[in-house]
């Protein structure tokens, strides 16, 4: 029961390292209409992008490797040759300079999308995303919108150690001014970023790199250029009336793969595909745990203060009486990412995490082997 | 030749700087500069500015309001109608109406928080400015956004900033849309010696050299960032040359016409030849803001001597006396209208009303999807963003 861990390595400047070792595949969704048709991740930000930039002439992708190098991690693939380099901009390693020229030049009208390579350089601009595009919409009663779009993988990769795998997801969501989007599935991907190059205001788009290379079904209406999703609508992946699991990006994968294990143990699972962090869907988790009373909230971030801690509350404060058990929270280790494998498995949720923390808001607990660590 | 005032108050409320009068003439006068310019890594322009009574006089009543308004700023500080900050501009104002004799209203301008007379040279109005000091209903950001978030985008003022230097990268972000859009329009991104320190600065201007785009920096040195003199806080403070491959001026930040000058020559080269570093010699009579007394880190006898020697608004009177363009009781008439125009100014935006409490929640997005949002207590307190 040991969970997938999918091998790529990929950082800065490290030219034709992609190694997969996948295990077994992700489940998919079971909720889609005729599918004929399979697409990767990576394929469907592609697309999504190519679309997008194809429809407007204002949309353009600012970033590292973007153009030239096909992206570092593939996903603006061609969009050098088809839009030139006035449209998909290589830029220096100087994520502070580009964000600020991104954001900049969405206050004059223009539609960027800011690419970072990971989301931990994002630090290096976080003022930008916060200070000079998040809240001037409010500072200026209206007058300097700001219809940006900041992506980039987020969250751990594999391997890649303390400095490369924080997940920004708790830290961006909290600011006003600011939508939070984090897809799962392909039809996620090309829904949700299309929404988000569409919308008018700044949207922070996290994307996970071990998803980039995953397959998933897409529907006819999906692969269509006008589609999109709408911001702040989560899905239910899986219905379930016995326990509510939330989660976002590839954490959906593995609550998905908990339901099926609990499934065979009687307790039918709800799995929720937050899909927009910010703005939050709370009738949706709110309903699903009236519905089942139980929740169990799911995250590859760090604890404190997180995207759990958050719905946590919602759910204490708008449907307190409807709790049949206290809520429960799976999320990364409240430790640095380890390199060494065996601790890095144990700093990220495995299925087995989820599986015992939906029993235990289920009552059917099993002897807890509790692990005591001197710090 | 006698000036006419034929204007009313209430034009001066609408239109907050006034042209000079019919009556002057636009025949070309040409002046030197105080002194010539200091050029890195490019020829400086000519030191001879052609200019003309009509402007003269516009430079005069520009700058006298200015000087005016920010004054007046000051008591309402003290009177705490004002709060928070408040960054003043007297004895600055050559670069804002230098600046804006050379260029359009499609040429875009970002500052940061010493922004009041930048606001009013783009068009803005006196009403709405100190209705926004005062956090009031009818202030420029609907009372939303305080002394430092002034904008006016119908005229490309861009703002407005609070964080020391992220307005250099965003002011090449609009030259970089400009040259997107194709405008034939360029960007001025001014800074204070301060922020001319910050990394952000150069690796946004990297960028522009890269991509020749039309932004020009300007970076208002009038010596000290807060209580920091130059020479403690910048191993070079030759500002103009800390482009290295880009190149710059130094000119005289006190004499509109040598800022007229050198943005005028700075945008001619921009739109050809990529980013310009124009370094303005200016000073700043008050503090860095109003909780600096801004005597502890300079001495009185410097301000008051920069204030006999080198005063922007004193040069502008001394040329047009020289040039019969107007007396001197004319040109104390004009202060003195200044001077009631603001006091209306002040007693209008008295009135304002502060913002209704739904305001609270508006502006968050452009979109906000009918979400729900919060006050301090959840439960009392919930809207929905619009």
């Amino acid at each position: 029961m040991s969970a997938i861990i999918g091998r790529k390595m990929a950082s800065k400047g490290i030219l034709n390292m992609n190694q997969f070792l996948l295990g077994s595949r992700v489940f998919a969704s079971r909720t889609f209409s005729s599918s004929a048709k399979e697409m990767t991740v990576r394929d469907a930000l592609n697309s999504a992008l190519d679309e997008e930039m194809s429809a407007d002439p204002k949309v353009f992708v600012m970033g590292e490797e973007v153009g030239e190098y096909q992206g570092a991690y593939k996903i603006t693939k061609g969009l050098l040759d088809k839009y030139g380099p006035d449209r998909v901009v290589d830029t220096p390693i100087t994520e502070a300079g580009f964000t600020g020229i991104g954001v900049g030049a969405a206050y004059h009208g223009l539609r960027p999308v800011i690419e970072f390579m990971t989301f931990n350089f994002s630090m290096q601009a976080i003022d930008h995303i916060i200070n000079s595009a998040a809240k001037s919409n409010y500072m200026s009663a209206g007058q300097i919108s700001v219809p940006i779009v900041f992506r980039g993988p987020n969250g751990a990769a594999a391997g890649v150690g303390a400095q490369h795998s924080q997940c920004y997801a708790a830290w961006f969501a909290a600011c006003p001014g600011l939508k939070v989007l984090a897809p799962y599935s392909s039809e996620d991907a090309r829904g949700l970023l299309k929404a988000a190059i569409r919308d008018p205001d700044p949207v922070v788009f996290l994307e996970n790199e071990l998803l980039y290379g995953e397959s998933f079904p897409v529907s006819a209406e999906a692969l269509d250029s006008s589609f999109s999703l709408p911001i702040g609508k989560a899905k239910i992946e899986r219905e379930g009336k016995d326990v509510t699991i939330t989660a976002f990006s590839k954490m959906v994968g593995y609550a998905l793969q908990a339901a099926e294990i609990l499934a065979k143990e009687g307790i039918s699972a709800e799995v929720i595909n937050l899909r927009s962090i910010r703005p939050l869907d709370r009738p949706t988790i709110n309903a699903s745990v009236r519905k089942t009373n139980r929740l169990v909230t799911l995250e590859e971030g760090f604890p404190q203060h997180g995207v759990g801690a958050e719905i946590c509350a919602s759910v204490v404060e708008e449907s307190f009486e409807y709790l049949d058990a206290p809520v429960e929270r799976i999320s990364g280790a409240d430790v640095p990412m380890p390199y060494a494998a065996n601790l890095e498995r144990m700093a990220v949720p495995q299925v087995e995490d989820i599986v015992r923390a939906a029993k235990r808001a289920c009552y059917r607990a099993e002897k807890s082997v509790r692990m005591a660590a001197a710090a | 030749m006698a000036l006419s005032t034929n204007r009313t108050a209430i034009n001066h409320l609408l239109k907050p700087l006034t042209v000079s009068t019919r009556h002057l003439s636009s025949a070309t006068i040409t002046i030197e500069t105080s002194l010539p310019f200091t050029p890195h890594k490019i020829d400086p322009p000519s030191r001879a500015v052609e200019t003309n009574p009509k402007e003269l006089m516009k430079f005069f009543n520009d700058m006298a309001l200015m000087r005016r308004m920010e004054i007046a700023a000051d008591s309402l500080y003290k009177a705490k109608l004002i709060r928070g900050f408040c960054h003043l501009y007297d004895g600055q104002e050559a670069v804002a109406i230098g600046m804006e004799a050379a260029i359009t209203k499609k040429d875009c301008i970002i500052t940061a928080y010493r922004d009041h007379c930048i606001f009013l040279a783009r068009g803005g109005g006196l009403h709405e400015s100190f209705a926004e000091l005062m956090g009031r209903k009818d202030g420029c950001s609907k009372g939303k956004g305080s002394s430092m978030h002034f904008y006016k985008k119908e005229s490309a003022f861009y703002g407005g900033h609070g964080i020391v230097g992220a307005q250099v990268p965003l002011g090449i972000g609009l030259s970089f849309a400009q040259k997107y859009s194709k405008e034939e329009h360029v960007t001025f991104a001014m800074y204070g010696d301060g922020a001319a320190n910050q990394g952000q600065l150069f690796e946004a201007l990297n960028m522009a050299a890269l991509w020749d785009l039309p932004a020009i920096l300007v970076c208002e040195n009038n010596h000290y960032g807060m209580g920091t003199a130059e020479w403690r806080a910048a191993k070079s403070s030759a500002y103009y040359k800390r482009g290295d491959y880009v190149p710059g001026l130094k000119v005289d930040g006190m004499d509109a016409l040598a800022v007229k000058q050198a943005c005028k020559f700075a945008k001619e080269h921009v739109l050809k030849n990529g980013p310009i570093i124009l370094e303005m010699d200016t000073y700043r009579y008050h503090g860095h803001s109003m909780s600096d007394p801004g005597s502890t880190y300079r001495t009185r006898d410097e301000i008051s001597g920069i204030r006999q020697e080198r005063d922007p608004i004193e040069r502008i009177r001394k040329l047009i006396l020289a040039h019969d363009i107007a007396t001197e009781k004319e040109l104390k008439d004009i202060e003195k209208e200044k001077r009631k125009v603001v006091d209306e100014a002040i007693a209008k935006a008295k009135e304002s009303p502060m913002p209704d409490p739904s305001e609270l929640f508006t502006n968050v997005y452009v979109k906000g999807f009918g979400v729900a949002v919060f006050g301090a207590d959840r439960k009392e307190v919930r809207a929905t963003l619009p």
